[in-house]
């Protein structure tokens, strides 16, 4: 079990003849994800990596069966991308593209209200289901089959969370990077709740940052609701007030959503977080021992 | 992206909401020329810098003659204002607005921001007009009132009439308000602002409401469709270091230390800073260079990290999703051959053609110290730079 995608999802790539959905494209195919069709409008009837390729999302979607798509369609034209996806009726969509317009994100999260399609990003690295399906970004070779689930507002620090969580045998369920921006799709707490239903996942480690109040809100659910036990980090101790770093939603304004009012707060609601970048997987390791799910978790 | 006020309160006029008369002026002539072309009897003279306090901080004086203008307009010319924003080094005024004076009969606060938890832009309001809205939502919370908007309706009538009524807008005047609001909000929208905001707005004794100050910071990742606010960057007002890495599409903010760092990612740019100063050392920046490396933005992130003389050592950590390791790789060689490299550099790679970039970098015969993670490139960039 995993949550959000396996080996069965069925995949459409929207943008797929652009050239970094192309390296990707492959990429994901190579690691095991079924790939079934992609889009470009002008270029249907065309193939990319044996992919067949149609002019729109719902021409696609009729002849494959694809229940998500992944979008890597350019900044100007990703908010309508993920419009067609959502008319589209898929069950979910992950866009990759970072820069939308805060404001054409305001109207997509508008149209999707009541809607079946759940979103993952923009500006976010994709959701991994370890070697079962990869859609996204995420380097194939540092995830490992297994029972803890991470979730990361940071697409390279998921990365290194996941990897050092394989480098010392703790595998995962799956990994899903929720996206920097401000106004985004599936938050900390809805990747939660899935992680909490997931039988085949033990312990979640949450990866945030400075800027907004996503990591206090989610501290608060989990204190609530989370069954499994749940590490921290958070990203920017050092940033100074008001600057943007990098990330659209990483900035610390009026005093609010600084990184120490963040660990704080997860301390407070029993969470441990991890004092160094370097120190995600250790602190990890450590609860799993004191909770006694260090041999579950743990694989050769 | 910031704009001045001046530049702010031209783009509110073009969209009918009520700013008092005023002009930029460059020197003190025109701040003369300004002032006797408004003929008013009294002038506001307001240095125009990117940084709220500029009251506090003596940049914005009221004059009752044009002699006064001349003494006001060349005091605060050339002036370096500290305000609680502009950080201990304060900022050079280059430029003034030289606006008609008008009798304050009440000061409220205004403003638009985009929120996340409702996903909305929001409207708030305050009658506590004049102070900073962070103190008043701190002090006494029950004087904010907000409007969470529609994006499809757009901000409604009896939103904007809610929000006048609520801070106390006198009666006669709510229309006035109303009109004010809407405008604003036309601004937001189509301008792509993150924040709109406007404080104090006043009502003048000549039952006029309008906008004193107004701060607009618009999206960046809207900026390509709007040219016209583009042209109102002013480079003087940004860290020239980062303007050199918005050429090559990198994240830059410039930091007080010695170690330079080289990240992809926004997260683990932010991670690396961070733990750079847990091991002891001080970070000299934050550098994410996005998604789209090639071999020519390494080479430009290298010269904007060289071109700062604190810098007494480079740590490079990468971890390839997007990015590709041998590209990097390719880059840091690059830069090292063409401009030379002469502090100790720390290069960790992981991730997408991971294999390939070490190679690369072995080959090259570059005087690099290989990290093998994270904590141990940290660790050995701060001892290098002792």
């Amino acid at each position: 079990m995993s949550i959000l995608v396996n080996k069965d999802t069925k995949v459409v790539v929207q943008g797929i003849t652009g050239s970094t959905a192309k390296f990707h494209t492959k990429q994901m195919i190579e690691y095991g994800t079924k790939i079934v069709a992609g889009v470009t409008p002008g270029k249907g009837g065309e193939k990319v990596e044996g992919v067949p390729v149609f002019n729109t999302l719902s021409e696609a979607v009729k002849a494959t069966g694809a229940t998500v798509s992944v979008i890597y369609v350019p900044a100007p034209f990703a908010a309508d991308a993920i419009l067609e996806a959502v008319d589209s009726e898929l069950a979910l969509v992950i866009c990759i593209t970072e820069h939308i317009p805060v404001l054409d994100m305001v109207k997509v999260k508008r149209y999707m209200e009541g809607k079946k399609t759940r979103l993952i990003g923009p500006n976010c690295p994709g959701v991994t289901t370890a070697e079962e399906c990869k859609i996204g970004l995420m380097p194939s070779y540092i995830h490992k089959k297994g029972h803890v689930g991470v979730i990361s507002r940071s697409g390279t620090l998921t990365y290194e969370a996941v990897h050092q969580l394989s480098q010392a045998g703790i595998g995962q369920s799956s990994a899903v990077g929720i996206g920097g921006d401000p106004i985004k799709g599936m938050d900390f707490i809805d990747v939660l709740k899935a992680f909490n239903e997931d039988e085949d996942t033990y312990a979640v480690m949450m990866l945030g940052e400075i800027g907004g109040t996503a990591e206090e809100e989610a501290a608060e659910w989990i204190k609530k609701h989370m069954k499994k036990p749940v590490v921290g980090f958070i990203g920017g101790r050092m940033a100074p007030p008001g600057k943007r770093m990098g990330h659209a939603g990483a900035i610390i304004s009026g005093g609010k959503g600084t990184a120490d009012e963040k660990i704080r707060a997860m301390n407070s609601c029993g969470i441990q977080v991890a004092p160094t970048p370097a120190a995600m997987g250790e602190t990890l390791i450590k609860v799993l021992k004191e909770k006694d799910l260090y041999d579950s978790c743990h694989t050769h | 992206m910031n704009i001045h006020e001046y530049q702010g309160k031209e783009i509110l006029r073009k969209y009918g909401v009520a700013v008092p008369n005023g002009k930029a002026a460059f020197s003190v002539e025109e701040a003369v020329a300004v002032a006797q072309e408004l003929a008013t009897k009294v002038c506001v003279v307001k240095a125009q810098i990117h940084a709220g306090g500029r009251g506090k901080a003596g940049g914005v004086k009221v004059a009752k003659n044009i002699d006064e203008v001349r003494q006001y307009a060349s005091d605060i010319l050339g002036k370096t204002l500290v305000t609680h924003q502009t950080g201990p080094e304060g900022k050079v005024v280059k430029r003034l607005l030289i606006e008609e004076g008008c009798d304050i009969k009440k000061e409220y606060y205004i403003g638009l921001v985009i929120d996340r938890a409702t996903s909305s832009v929001v409207l708030m309001a305050s009658e506590e007009g004049g102070t900073e809205i962070e103190t008043v939502a701190a002090q006494t919370p029950e004087k904010i009132f907000k409007e969470v908007i529609d994006p499809v309706i757009g901000l409604a009538g009896y939103q904007a009439r809610r929000i006048a009524f609520n801070i106390n807008i006198p009666p006669d005047l709510v229309g006035q308000a109303v009109k004010f609001m809407m405008g604003l909000y036309r601004v937001f929208i189509e301008k792509d602002c993150s924040i709109a905001e406007i404080n104090p707005l006043v009502v003048t004794g000549d039952g006029k409401v309008m906008a004193l100050d107004a701060k607009l910071n618009f999206d960046d990742s809207g900026l390509y469709r709007h040219p016209d606010v583009v042209e109102y960057r002013d480079k003087d007002e940004e860290d020239a270091n980062e303007l050199e890495a918005a050429k090559y599409d990198l994240n830059y903010v410039t930091l007080d230390g010695d170690i330079a760092c080289m990240v992809n990612g926004a997260g683990l740019a932010m991670a690396t800073v961070d733990i750079i100063k847990h091991y002891g050392g001080e970070p000299a920046n934050f550098l994410d260079v996005g998604g789209k490396t090639t071999v020519e933005t390494v080479k430009g992130a290298f010269d904007i990290i060289l071109a700062d003389k604190k810098v007494k050592g480079i740590f490079v950590n990468i971890f390839g999703g997007i990015n590709k390791c041998d590209v990097i790789a390719q880059g840091i060689v690059g830069a090292a051959q063409q401009v030379g490299i002469h502090v100790p550099l720390v290069v960790r790679l992981e991730g997408t053609n991971v294999e390939q970039g070490k190679e690369i970098l072995k080959k090259s015969g570059i005087d690099i110290v290989v990290a093998d993670s994270l904590g141990s490139g940290a660790e050995k960039i701060v001892s290098l730079v002792g």
